[in-house]
Order: C-alpha cells, then sequence, then structure tokens
C-alpha cells in the first residue's frame, strides 16, 4: 500500500487511505486519483462530499477494520464514518 | 394504490438523513393512524399518516426514505426526490416540507436545509433529539439558527410524549398562514455546489451552536470494544451464537405447543367428522397444512426481534463495517450482512433489506445468493431426514454427529453463496469499478420498545399473510392431487396410487430418478414449491394416504424404511441450493423489476441442485454399496 504514496500525496499531504489509528488532521482536499476516472470519479467525490468530507473539515481514525486494517471509521467533526481505504486516499489530510 | 388527494388537508413531507429520528417522529405525529403501502411500480415503502391537528387542521404526513440530498441515487432516494418535487402523478405535491435533523449532528442536515429552500416549499427545520443534545452540553441558538438559514426552526423529541406539542403548534401556523410559494429552483448539486453548500452550513453551524470540547464518550468507549479487530469479531460471533441459540433452542417450546394444539385440533376433526373426504380434507389437508407453515412464526419472531434491536442500537452499522473486508472478498459489501443475516430466518424478508444497498450491483448480488442462506423453511426438511438416516452419535466431546451434519448444512449454504457471489462479479460485473463502501456509524441508542413492537409485529404479519394465502392454497391443492381421482372399488393398491399426484409424480421422477428420488419425493417437491417446509407435510400426506394414519404420525420411520441412505443424503444436499419456494422467485421478480434476474437465481439454483445431489447420490451409494 505505501507504493501509492507518490509525489501527488506530497503536494496536498497524506491520503487518509494511508493514515493508521489514532491520527488526527484536517481536510486539505478531495481529490480523486488516478485510479478512477470520469463518472466514477465524480461520483465518488460527490459521496464523499455528501457525508460531509470537506476541505477544513477534522479528522481522526478511530478504528480500523479486523483484516488488513480496512475499512476505516473516522471521526468527521461530530459524526463517525465508516469507508474502505481505497475511498479514503481521495481525501487528503495534513 | 394512492389515496385521494384531500383539497381541503395541509400535506407535510418529513425530509431528512438516515439515522435522523425522522421515522421515530411520524410515529410520534400520527401514532396509530398511519397508512403502510408501495408506491406505485416500486418496492418502495409508502408511509402517510393523516391528524386532526389542536387546531382543527387537518394535515397529511409522508414519511419519506432518508436521504444525504435530493439526488437520487437508490430506488428510495428517487422517491424522495420525485414526491418532494412533485414529480409523481399518484402524489400530491407536498405544501410544506419538514426537514427533520438529529440535534446532535446537525452538520449534514443543514446542508440539506440549504438544498431543500430551492425547492420553493415552506420549510421547517425539525431539530429532534434535543434532550439528548442538550444533556452533552450543545447549546443551539435556535433564533440564530433560524435567522442564518432564513428558515423557522421547532425542536422536538419523538420519543417522549408531549415531545411534539410544540411542532404541532407551529405546524397549524404554518397552515393557517397565506402560503407563499416560490419558484423550484432546484437542480442537481454539482460538486462544487456540494462544497459551497457544505462549507455554509459549517459557517452556520460556527455562529449558532457551541459544542462542548469533551463530546459524548459512551459510543466511544462501547466501540473501543465492540470495534476492536479481535473484541469486535468475538462480539459479533457471540451475538451470532446467542441470536441462532435463541431462534433453535428458546423457540423450541413454543413450537412444540403450537404443533400440539394443531394435531389436538385435527384429533378433534378425526373425531366428531365421519371418515370420508370431508374428514380427509379439514384434518389433513386445512389444519395440517396451516399448522405446518404456523410453526415457524416463533423462530421468525425472535429472528426478528433481534434484528430490530441491533437495528434499532445502532450496531448493525457496526457489524456492516466488521464484516466489510470478510465479504468483499467474496465480492459482497459489508451492508449485505444485514439481509443476508435476514434470509436465515427468510429469503423474502432479507430480499427485500437489500433496499439499504444504494449500488445496483451489490444490490443484485446479494439478491442473487439470499436464497441459499438456510432459512427456517428448511430446517424442517433437514430434521426430519436427518433424525431418520443420521445416527445420534458423539462425534468428539458434546459434538454429536447429528449436530455436525445441520452445521454441515448450514456451512454449505454459506459457502456457495460467498462462491456464487464470487463467481457473479468475475460473469456480470467484470466491467464495472466496485462501488463504494462509505456508511455511518449513528450514536448508540437504547431501542424504544414501541417501534420494535410495530416492526416485530408487522413482519409476523407478513409472514401469516403469506402463510395464510400462498403455502395454503398450495396445501390443499397437495390433497387434491393426492386425492383425486378416487381410487377405484375394490383397488387393491393404495389410493394415492390412482390420483393425479402419481400422474405428475410418474413425469418427473424419470428426469429425477438419476439423484435417486423416487415418485413420492418428486411429487413432494412440487406443492415445494409453496415454500420448502411443505415438502414434509406433503411427504407426510403422500405416506399418510398410502400407509394409513400409523404412518403419519412417524414420518421419519416411513422414510428411513422406504428410502436408501444415499436418497436422504441426495434430498439434504438438493435442499441447499434448490429454487425450491415461489414466493422467493416472486419476490426476486419484484425487487428486481425484471423477469431476468429471477430466471437467473432459479436456473443457477437448479443446476447446482441438480448437480451437487446426483453427485452426492452416485459416491453415496457407491460408499453404501
Amino acid at each position: 500500500m505505501h507504493n501509492d504514496v507518490g509525489p501527488e500525496s506530497t503536494r496536498h499531504g497524506l491520503p487518509l487511505g494511508l493514515a493508521r489509528r489514532g491520527f488526527r488532521g484536517r481536510i486539505t482536499t478531495i481529490e480523486v486519483g488516478s485510479g478512477a476516472q470520469g463518472p466514477t470519479a465524480t461520483e465518488l467525490e460527490r459521496r464523499l462530499l455528501e457525508l460531509g468530507f470537506v476541505e477544513g473539515a477534522s479528522v481522526e481514525v478511530l478504528h480500523e477494520g479486523p483484516l488488513g486494517h480496512d475499512p476505516i471509521a473516522v471521526r468527521l467533526n461530530d459524526t463517525t464514518i465508516a469507508l474502505r481505504r481505497r475511498e479514503a486516499m481521495a481525501v487528503y489530510v495534513t | 394504490m394512492s389515496i385521494a388527494i384531500e383539497r381541503n388537508a395541509s400535506h407535510f413531507a418529513l425530509v431528512g438523513a438516515p439515522n435522523s429520528g425522522k421515522t421515530a417522529l411520524f410515529n410520534a405525529l400520527t401514532g396509530a393512524r398511519q397508512k403502510v403501502a408501495n408506491y406505485p411500480g416500486v418496492t418502495v415503502e409508502r408511509k402517510t399518516g393523516a391528524i386532526q391537528t389542536p387546531a382543527g387542521n387537518r394535515v397529511i404526513f409522508f414519511d419519506l426514505p432518508g436521504t444525504y440530498s435530493l439526488r437520487g441515487r437508490s430506488p428510495d432516494e428517487e422517491i424522495t426526490r420525485d414526491v418532494v418535487l412533485g414529480r409523481l402523478a399518484s402524489e400530491p405535491r407536498p405544501d410544506f416540507l419538514l426537514c427533520v435533523a438529529d440535534a446532535t449532528n446537525l452538520r449534514v442536515a443543514l446542508r440539506l436545509v440549504i438544498e431543500l429552500k430551492k425547492v420553493g416549499r415552506p420549510l421547517l427545520l425539525v431539530l429532534n433529539m434535543i434532550d439528548i443534545a442538550r444533556r452533552r452540553g450543545i447549546d443551539i441558538d435556535l433564533a440564530k439558527l433560524s435567522a442564518e438559514l432564513a428558515v423557522p426552526v421547532v425542536t422536538s423529541v419523538a420519543v417522549r410524549r408531549g415531545g411534539t406539542e410544540e411542532l404541532l403548534r407551529r405546524i397549524d401556523e404554518l397552515a393557517a398562514a397565506p402560503q407563499i410559494r416560490r419558484e423550484n429552483t432546484w437542480s442537481p448539486p454539482s460538486n462544487s455546489d456540494l462544497r459551497a453548500a457544505q462549507r455554509e452550513a459549517d459557517r452556520i453551524l460556527r455562529v449558532a451552536i457551541a459544542v462542548p470540547p469533551k463530546p459524548d464518550t459512551l459510543t466511544a468507549r462501547v466501540d473501543a470494544l465492540l470495534l476492536h479487530p479481535v473484541g469486535g469479531l468475538l462480539a459479533l460471533l457471540f451475538l451470532l451464537f446467542i441470536m441462532f441459540q435463541a431462534v433453535f433452542a428458546w423457540a423450541r417450546p413454543l413450537m412444540d405447543l403450537i404443533s400440539a394444539g394443531f394435531e389436538a385440533m385435527g384429533g378433534l376433526v378425526h373425531d366428531v367428522l365421519p371418515d370420508g373426504l370431508l374428514q380427509s380434507f379439514i384434518q389433513n389437508g386445512v389444519i395440517s397444512g396451516v399448522g405446518s407453515v404456523i410453526v415457524f412464526l416463533p423462530q421468525i419472531l425472535i429472528l426478528f426481534l433481534f434484528i430490530l434491536l441491533l437495528e434499532d442500537l445502532g450496531y448493525m452499522a457496526r457489524a456492516a463495517f466488521l464484516m466489510d473486508r470478510i465479504m468483499g472478498g467474496a465480492g459482497l459489501h459489508g451492508r449485505a450482512f444485514i439481509p443476508l443475516l435476514s434470509s436465515f430466518a427468510c429469503a423474502i424478508p432479507g430480499i427485500m433489506a437489500t433496499r439499504v444497498i444504494d449500488s445496483r450491483r451489490d444490490r443484485l448480488t446479494t439478491i442473487l445468493v439470499a436464497p441459499l442462506m438456510t432459512c427456517s423453511a428448511r430446517i424442517p426438511v433437514y430434521t426430519l431426514i436427518i433424525s431418520a438416516f443420521i445416527p445420534d452419535k458423539p462425534v468428539w466431546g458434546i459434538v454429536r454427529l447429528q449436530g455436525l451434519v445441520m452445521f454441515g448444512l448450514y456451512a454449505a449454504g454459506i459457502l456457495s453463496a460467498l462462491g456464487v457471489s464470487f463467481v457473479a462479479n468475475y460473469f456480470f460485473w467484470r466491467d464495472n469499478a466496485t462501488p463504494p463502501f462509505m456508511l455511518e456509524l449513528p450514536d448508540y441508542k437504547i431501542p424504544r420498545l414501541r417501534s420494535v413492537v410495530i416492526g416485530v409485529y408487522t413482519r409476523a404479519m407478513m409472514f401469516l399473510k403469506r402463510a395464510g394465502t400462498t403455502i395454503f392454497s398450495m396445501m390443499v391443492l397437495i390433497w387434491f392431487l393426492a386425492s383425486f381421482p378416487r381410487p377405484p372399488l375394490g383397488a387393491a393398491d393404495p389410493a394415492i396410487n390412482y390420483s393425479l399426484a402419481a400422474v405428475i409424480g410418474s413425469w418427473i421422477e424419470p428426469l429425477l430418478a438419476p439423484v435417486g428420488f423416487n415418485w413420492q419425493i418428486s411429487v413432494a417437491l412440487v406443492p415445494g414449491m409453496a415454500a420448502r417446509e411443505v415438502a414434509v407435510a406433503a411427504l407426510g400426506t403422500v405416506y399418510a394416504i398410502e400407509g394409513g394414519k400409523e404412518a403419519a404420525a412417524q414420518i421419519g420411520q416411513a422414510l428411513a424404511s422406504k428410502w436408501s441412505l444415499a436418497t436422504a443424503l441426495a434430498l439434504l444436499v438438493w435442499y441447499i441450493f434448490a429454487p425450491q419456494c415461489a414466493s422467493t422467485l416472486a419476490v426476486i421478480k419484484r425487487e428486481t423489476g425484471s423477469w431476468r434476474w429471477m430466471a437467473i437465481t432459479f436456473t443457477y439454483m437448479l443446476a447446482l441442485a441438480y448437480v451437487a445431489a446426483l453427485i452426492t447420490y452416485k459416491v453415496a451409494s457407491a460408499l453404501t454399496g
């Protein structure tokens, strides 16, 4: 998974998909990476936005799933959202 | 289907995010005066309730499915959008919108309010669960919130008596005031619209609401255990164990009571009525037919009690979180866990519960494999054959062979479901991207007795309705098939050998002979299409009529003397896979809106059943000689 950390991820900070349990930070940007394209990328971004993942929101990784530390449960301001690391790669945090 | 549009009533639509307590508020407002139906053409529940307000206004409430925005991704969300925008021909466009929000979790709700303002209908923001918010020290400046949003705000406590007085007062004010309707300027929000709206919502939150630095930690403390990578899985397994223990052991006394009751009733009829067709019809057709279905009610009630309690508690989303990766390996969504769990009681509620899965692909895969979960209706078939053919000897410690076989049948169902889902993903969805798994983990809440009771009751009624119609009529049909035409006078063979059932059995028998099924089994499989457990009653009928009253009391003994072990094992394996349930197929057709998915389910299950039973029969025959 650490192979995914390219130059892109350092530009906006760390992708939430790589953060470990206990990580606290703020969202710098939502950007669906090269893995998904076209309507899928827009759709994923939209779903993240609808759940409240927007720039400036505070995040904390509360829990990790039992297999491969996936999915993760994220405290997002005052709500808790469960999502897969794959989707969380689109959320950049510092 | 649609109720008449009442001209002098005000229509209020309840809109809100999932977990906002919208349905609890709807229940509090309408009480028992609610009507539950379906929207025409789709299987989304349409819940309405008409009341007379304290000021004497007639108000009709619509409880719409929970949604994060009006965009309409799933069938449920599309209904919400279409009703709010007045796009459904069958529904009146609501006069007012009540946006219901969880007062402890306003962030996403405020963005929805900003979106709903564009619809051009008077809007009232209802801050539900305000008591919990106050207890947590969340300080909401209602006047400022209302001013910033330019929307009136009212608080409510749906679950407490009198908690909706203030809301009803505001509803009366709205209904009485001259209505200002503006143009509908809503269009699907773009990503930058969503961002802007959420930023605006966050800004309003900052000026109108003060959250204490240390938020409620009870949920966090419980989650530290229940979502722990090891402890969480153990807790889930323990819960499942308790659940199945309850379903199978606790329900037993009640089930024995029910079957004894029906047996006594049948005996009474036998004694009172003279021997003949009428006596046979009422005792063997009606009473034993209805009884063979009602006997499952305790199990179904207990299973749904557990599922509803866990759902209301907020645990089900956690179960999905824990199971997502494990099920994801087979291409199933974490949310499929709940529907598949329900399918252990009955595939029908399980398939209906797949509506919570918003991706069509994940939903169809789940529907496809749900009938492979060992439903209650298979249990009597399994129990009958296991107790007749499998010796009750200890294998290891307290593990006995009969229990082990039962466990094996359950495991085979689960494993084949995972396998089928894996294959389905490969064949049907190879070109599609994996849909995301994202869901809110709501704060834990103590379940309300009232809503759990309402939920269990509606499910029980659904089951009884099915028992009262499909299954019962099939039971009467099998009795008819097994009784007519009457044997000629002085016939030497048992009466059933002259009946229509024997004719049908002899048609199917050549097809099923390779898997070791005799014509009695072939006959019993036909009414078994009504519901799997009916096959037991049908076998009883077939052998009872053939062998007299003593055999009916001991179907198992009759089978043991008439079938080979290979045949019995083949029938067990057949029942793991075979699409032996017309109601399930009908529900698949309704839920997917296509004959295609029903046909795919039927075909793949039949093929699996035939091949698996064939292998079992050949291997068992070879081993037992």
